[in-house]
């Protein structure tokens, strides 16, 4: 067994030591169209961001120039605006508790698909798998009934409770490979010890499976910041709006012509997100990959 | 970060209840944890466990997302308006209305047009540029991120993005007459013959990068010893790439064409914020979800709308099984030999 791990290390030295011949910059065309491709991605981001720096008229005179001078007024104007923080603040909430109600409940239910065997696991599994085939827009109409019929209308608990439950597919499916991957040394060893079950959950399970919980909460996260069509029709009046629905009302309200002022709004309702994503890039793409392997 | 670790306190606090309830049943059950192996029943302990863990999900999820589709299922034979208990039992005159509404019908074709232009238009695309990216190459890591920037913006700030961009007066027909590219100046969002295809390019721009990360990460977990054995073997980069990448590639295409399909037939988000809840159908956009959100919410018809969800989701559901039964045929039978078959 030591020399089959010797032999790939020594393997995988050997092939790491020709790397740095190969690592070169490459075929320029092959840079040449990965430019083309990014650039074409990233322009209406950036025609966003820029556009917000521009004033009214620069931008009625010259629809694509570039910003000349430089205003920052919108940009401003929006962060002392009352209706941006409010909205910010309630996406937060909403995103943050969407989270930690995704990650407890999905650690919890992958932890018993993981690891115990009973009648029905496969059932259950299929169930939330399931899930995934199903967005919220078929069950949207009925579940804005229900929604009412529970008092929640205007409440942010209405988009957390069905904002956890449509993001726990995903969830299931990417923990519960990961919690399988545990070895069951580890488990048989904690039992020897006189660890519980649930002792282990807690104690071995939660701790080992923070990168997979770090992946499904971004997800969440993400998916919760972004969501359109549940703020939609859950959250009418604009104190318990959301984001995405605070920058679609600005740009359809009272301000539907200041179109630099809705430049300005909008880029900096994408901030978040995109922060959030730049740190947990690697994590994030990791998970989907993972989702469509397990 | 910070939520997790957050999410760690209660978590611990609870934990010496539990151990010490289940502790003095564990001591009379020694081989449960081996159990779980056998496949044999659980325990009692064992039995409260799991549905002590698994309730709350079960709960939430039954609730939020199980329960509506029955309830749908439920409203669609009825006329109701959505207050008090529906009483006006219809029978299946919703559907019939449905299927008779040339509104609908348009809806649905738009769908099935977009499912099937997204798959073409994507795919190749994203796999061209995932076999491009795929090389140990400089600056890798930074063009991954810049390409997947805008599947993670919401759909409500690209909508608004792309409206302004390509509006009538927007910066899109500004630039194409400075470059003296008048054909290009056009009507890109009202204009019917026009409109789907501009809806085509924005969910190409916001959902390519996505498909571009899935077939890299694919590519990227193909052993490297297959491609060196074909290069021994004389082959060219072209043939290794024919024959060794894209069969292996094919189970990650495949989950992506599932992926992408669902999105096809939900469409709701980018169509209503771009084209709103009434020119969306003049504009040839229309989809099956804004044609329930107009004719449900909107007007009130809670019944009609329950109804519309119903018919989404058995197509949905039509189209996702038979296409589950397609990729496993196609998974079981193996990605070589299914490539070599193509042949």
């Amino acid at each position: 067994m030591t020399a089959d791990t010797l032999d790939a290390t020594e393997i995988h030295a050997r092939r790491k030591a020709s790397k740095p011949k190969t690592l070169g910059w490459g075929n320029p065309v092959v840079y040449f169209v990965a430019l083309l491709f990014v650039a074409v991605m990233i322009s209406p981001v950036l025609y966003i961001v820029v556009g917000g720096f521009r004033t009214n008229s620069q931008i009625t005179t010259d629809p694509a120039g570039w910003p000349h001078p430089w205003v920052g007024r919108n940009y401003l104007d929006v962060l002392t605006n009352g209706v941006f923080w409010r909205s910010f603040l309630n996406s937060s909430i909403a995103a943050l508790v969407t989270t930690a109600g995704v990650v407890a409940l999905g650690l919890m239910v992958s932890f018993v698909l993981a690891r115990y065997s009973f009648r029905g696991r496969g059932a259950l599994y299929t169930l939330f798998a399931a899930g995934l085939m199903f967005p919220m827009a078929v069950a949207i109409t009925p579940l804005f009934i229900l929604i009412r019929t529970m008092h929640l209308m205007n409440n942010l608990v209405g988009i957390i409770l069905p904002g956890i439950a449509f993001a726990l597919p995903v969830t299931v499916i990417i923990l519960v490979p990961f919690l399988r991957a545990i070895p069951y040394e580890i488990q048989e060893a904690a039992e020897i010890d006189g660890c519980s079950r649930l002792g282990f959950f807690f104690r071995m399970v939660v701790p080992l499976s923070v990168p997979g919980v770090i992946t499904v909460g971004i997800l969440a996260f993400i998916g919760s910041w972004n969501n359109y069509m549940l703020p939609l029709y859950v959250l009418n009046n604009q104190s318990s709006q959301t984001l995405p629905l605070s920058v679609q009302t600005f740009a359809s309200g009272p301000y539907s012509a200041d179109t630099a002022k809705i430049l300005a709004f909008t880029s900096l309702a994408m901030l978040p997100a995109l922060g959030f994503f730049s740190l947990f890039e690697r994590r994030i793409v990791g998970g989907l990959t993972g989702a469509v392997k397990g | 970060m910070t939520d997790s670790t957050r999410e760690h306190a209660p978590v611990v606090v609870t934990s010496p209840v539990n151990l010490s309830k289940d502790g003095g049943s564990a001591a009379a059950l020694p081989p449960s944890g081996l159990a779980r192996r056998r496949g044999r029943g659980a325990g009692w302990a064992a039995r409260l466990e799991i549905a002590a863990m698994s309730a709350p999900a079960v709960v939430i999820f039954v609730t939020f997302v199980v329960l509506p589709v029955f309830l749908a299922a439920y409203y669609g034979f009825f006329r109701w308006k959505g207050y008090g208990k529906p009483t006006d039992f219809i029978g299946l005159h919703n559907y019939v209305i449905i299927f008779q509404d040339p509104l609908f019908m348009g809806a649905l074709k738009h769908n099935m047009e977009i499912l099937v232009l997204s798959l073409v238009m994507q795919g190749p695309v994203a796999i061209a540029f995932a076999l491009l990216l795929n090389k140990k190459m400089r600056g890798q890591s930074l063009i991954r991120v810049l390409i997947f920037v805008p599947y993670v913006i919401s759909e409500a700030v690209a909508g608004i993005g792309w409206s302004l961009l390509l509006g009538g007066q927007g910066a899109f027909n500004a630039l194409m007459r400075d470059m003296h590219l008048n054909f290009l100046d056009k009507d890109w969002l009202s204009n019917p013959r026009l409109a789907l295809w501009t809806l085509m390019i924005i969910l190409t721009w916001k959902y390519i990068g996505y498909a571009t990360i899935l077939f890299l990460a694919g590519l990227q977990g193909i052993p490297e010893e297959l491609n060196e054995a074909a290069a021994i073997d004389g082959a060219s980069y072209w043939q290794v790439q024919r024959r060794i990448t894209l069969p292996l590639l094919g189970p990650t295409v495949r989950i992506w064409a599932f992926l992408s399909i669902i999105g096809s037939l939900q469409l709701f988000d980018l169509v209503y914020i771009i084209w709103g809840q009434y020119v969306a159908s003049t504009a040839g956009t229309s989809t099956m979800a804004t044609y329930m959100n107009q004719n449900g919410r909107v007007s009130g018809n809670f019944g009609y709308g329950s109804a519309v969800a119903v018919v989404m989701f058995l197509i949905s559901l039509v189209i996702a099984l038979t296409y589950q039964r397609f990729v496993l045929r196609r998974d079981t039978d193996g990605a070589l030999t299914g490539g070599g078959k193509t042949r």
